[in-house]
């Protein structure tokens, strides 16, 4: 691999957790490449906002419930999550159905941060067009 | 330029690996370099060489095979992916107790790792599936 090249990596979940596999294994190459030392972002838009959704109980239907791992991604100094305002709203949801995934700030005495910022149609496509490599799941 | 390919879907259901392969032909014909093609979710079902299509379709894994037989590419199924999909080479078989391999020849399975790194080292990561 080439020393020291680091590149902006925008993954842009647009799935619902369940139905499909791939919000899971999007979260599975999001870990892998946390080592990688890239500069990560993660966006939630459409159907993929319901990945960060509260409360999510999967025994009904019999699948892994990988939810709580989103809650890890701040060790993996992953904080940097935008999830679009117009999905939300297109889906009755509001900030306050998420659930609370932070990090803390080394730069700010570590402080414990919200790593979710809620962003626009128009800022998530600057997101994606300031990006090197995007990861579409 | 160097591109990086990866392919999320299976043969046949969808036609990304049909689409990836049209484009990939096209880069090293337009005489770029294609660093590696990275086979996730379903895409590694493009990897088994027990695919076995009538005689008058194409073949999508052999013609992926004999692509890279030619070109020297490195087509690389994810192990997490193949395990979950029963796609194995000779030392995963062995190494989760199984009695047999199907890997297609020209395909080798590796970690996640290798799609992170080709996207760094690529100056384009092209991505075909859903």
């Amino acid at each position: 691999m080439s020393e020291g090249t680091t590149k902006q990596f925008l993954y842009v979940n647009r799935k619902a957790p369940h139905g499909t596999v791939y919000a899971l294994e999007s979260l599975e190459v999001v870990l892998i490449g946390a080592a990688f030392e890239q500069d990560v972002r993660l966006a939630f838009l459409d159907d993929g906002v319901f990945q960060l959704m509260k409360g999510q109980d999967t025994t009904g239907i019999g699948t892994k419930n990988f939810a709580p791992t989103y809650k890890a991604l701040g060790d993996y100094d992953v904080n940097k999550i935008y999830v679009e305002k117009e999905s939300l709203d297109e889906r009755g949801l509001t900030e306050d159905d998420l659930m609370p995934l932070t990090y803390e700030d080394e730069d700010d005495d570590w402080a414990e941060k919200s790593s979710i910022k809620i962003v626009s149609r128009a800022e998530m496509a600057d997101l994606i067009d300031s990006s090197d490599v995007m990861f579409n799941f | 330029m160097k591109f990086a390919i990866q392919i999320n879907e299976g043969p046949y259901t969808h036609e990304a690996s049909d689409s990836a392969y049209m484009f990939t032909k096209a880069v090293i014909e337009g005489g770029h370099e294609v660093t590696r093609v990275f086979f996730y979710h379903d895409g590694v079902n493009n990897g088994t060489r027990l695919t076995t299509p009538p005689q008058d379709d194409r073949h999508v894994v052999n013609r992926w095979a004999e692509l890279a037989k030619e070109n020297d590419l490195d087509l690389v199924l994810c192990v997490a992916a193949a395990q979950r999909r029963g796609i194995a080479d000779a030392d995963e078989s062995k190494r989760n107790g199984k009695d047999a391999d199907n890997i297609q020849e020209g395909f080798r399975i590796s970690g996640l790792g290798q799609l992170i790194e080709a996207g760094i080292q690529a100056d384009r990561l092209v991505v075909f599936g859903d």
